[in-house]
């Protein structure tokens, strides 16, 4: 593409440095920093009230005090336990519901499009009626995490096993395998990439929700914080907490990705 | 899914006809066991109410001027939150994509900022825009605004470059390129993209609702909650749940038909 091409070019100055990935991105963080800077000299300046946006110094200031006043590693760790068991019912019930539409093709051409409305409902509404299920407690959370996680698990995982080349089938059958081994030994290895890319998919989708839901229901950890902070109208605190959960949740992405590529090195 | 449906009409009438009977017997397998459910009181009394409540309820929804007015609401702030965030997110995904600088200085910071629940904004908005409708708005547009950059950006990565230069060597303007040249060229791209928002911004402005608001449809919904009725409830959500996959299906299948007459 010329516009592309000329991008790095027209920058000027800039080119050798803008030229090469890195030197593009440590532009992209400075510029973030610059905009920080702004933002600092406008409040202090009086153009932007500082009972709106805190400076982003004294935002900076608040990120040790709760990180040791909030318990902010507790609250973490409450999240993460919250993520790990809505990974656990993703993989245990998602992964065999894939199976379950992949070998039973009636039940698949039934299924399949209502499995993709699925995907595509608004899921986390529902918490109002899975608290008055579960009530105001972890399982919620749990819950709505993995009902929201649950279609792109499945969808991959049927996905997976579909695709699976018809030379290791017929390899299989030539080895007279019963159904049971052609499953263990072919279709889900064959499966796994797609498998992982579903429960990445299905674990963003939980994480986001699971984080939604303790803010809204007060419960939990990262999420209820950041709400109690906000209650309490302590502005430099719920900024800081919320960059504290933007930094986990790309944290998290970036891991899932690095994770992804870890176990399809070939793709 | 356009491979389902591929499958699904490759099959004989017969094996529809299975489907057919296979869809209806899950429907009233789900129906004939929420009423059986509901009867046997193994749940608190009315956390499963009866089907006939519920479409009592439905009913009632309907006959309210009131849910009119609340809808009403709710549809035209998640239409102005996916305007704004629709049009801001179309003139980044351009930018990002036309020019490879940018998109490696700037497209990391939207793509890892994309996952974040946005809901964790909400305290922020409010002090921005209130604790009104601009709020709602607010959260929609931010909602949509990540799917529908990263769209357009990859959209714009994927045309093809002999289009540009004939814009080129017409000596197109830039509002000439992004008219003529660019939106048609990434026209299913950027509609998958506003499926995409539609959906976040849907859930983006309702959570809103739920949790700070006296008007819309959230509001309704955990109003119906703290009143504890759990029939209403659920026709609210029945009903969302069909505007949304309703709405969701529509932009799908625009952008179907359009992938379709674009390439033949």
């Amino acid at each position: 593409m010329s516009e592309t091409m000329s991008g790095a070019q027209r920058t000027g100055w800039l080119s050798p440095i803008a030229g090469s990935r890195l030197g593009a991105r440590l532009i992209g963080a400075a510029t973030a920093l610059a905009l920080i800077g702004l933002v600092e000299l406008a409040i202090r300046g009086g153009i932007i009230n500082r009972f709106i946006v805190p400076l982003p110094s004294e935002i900076l200031r608040a990120i040790p005090r709760i990180i040791v006043e909030e318990n902010v590693l507790h609250r973490f760790w409450q999240t993460t336990q919250e993520m790990l068991w809505a990974s656990l019912l993703l993989a245990g019930v998602g992964i065999p519901l894939g199976a379950l539409l992949h070998r039973v093709r009636i039940l698949r051409l039934a299924c399949e499009t209502w499995v993709g409305a699925l995907a595509a409902a608004p899921i986390v509404l529902m918490y109002p009626l899975f608290l008055v299920i579960f009530g105001r407690s972890a399982t919620t959370i749990v819950m709505i995490g993995f009902a929201a996680g649950l279609a792109p698990v499945i969808l991959k995982t049927l996905e997976g096993l579909a695709g699976t080349r018809q030379v290791l089938l017929d390899v299989g059958r030539s080895f007279k395998l019963t159904p049971s081994q052609q499953f263990w030994k072919i279709l889900l290895p064959a499966a796994l990439p797609s498998v992982f890319v579903g429960l990445k998919l299905g674990l963003v989708f939980a994480m986001i929700n699971i984080v939604g839901v303790e803010f809204l229901i007060n419960f939990g950890g990262l999420g209820q914080l950041i709400n109690e902070l906000a209650e309490r109208y302590d502005l430099p605190g719920t900024y800081g907490a919320i960059c504290f959960v933007i930094l986990s949740s790309v944290v998290f992405f970036d891991s899932a990705e690095r994770l992804e590529r870890f176990l399809r090195p070939g793709e | 899914m356009s491979h389902v449906a591929a499958t699904v009409a490759g099959t004989s009438a017969a094996t529809r006809r299975r489907v057919a009977m296979v869809r209806i017997a899950i429907i009233a397998l789900i129906l004939v066991g929420w009423e059986a459910l509901s009867l046997s009181g193994l749940l608190f009394r009315d956390v499963v109410p009866s089907l006939t409540a519920i479409g009592r309820a439905i009913a009632r929804l309907f006959a309210n001027a009131d849910f009119y007015a609340n809808l009403g609401i709710t549809v035209g702030e998640i239409g102005i939150g996916l305007l704004i965030g629709g049009v801001c997110g179309l003139a980044t995904g351009i930018l990002l994509g036309a020019n490879r600088f940018l998109s490696r200085a700037y497209e990391s910071l939207i793509y890892y900022l994309g996952p974040t629940p946005k809901i964790i904004f909400f305290p922020v908005m409010i002090m921005w825009f209130g604790v009104g409708s601009g709020s709602k708005i607010a959260m929609g547009a931010v909602s949509c605004f990540f799917p529908i950059a990263i769209s357009a950006a990859s959209g714009m990565r994927q045309i093809d470059r002999v289009l540009i230069l004939v814009g080129k060597s017409f000596r197109a303007t830039t509002w000439q390129m992004v008219s003529k040249i660019y939106l048609p060229a990434m026209r299913a791209p950027v509609i998958n993209g506003v499926r995409l928002g539609l959906g976040v911004a849907i859930i983006g402005t309702l959570l809103a609702e739920t949790k700070l608001s006296n008007r819309g449809m959230g509001y309704l919904i955990i109003q119906a909650y703290s009143t504890f009725d759990m029939p209403r409830m659920y026709a609210l959500l029945i009903v969302l749940f069909v505007i949304a996959i309703g709405a969701n299906a529509l932009i799908g299948r625009m952008s179907g038909s359009d992938a379709t007459r674009g390439s033949s």
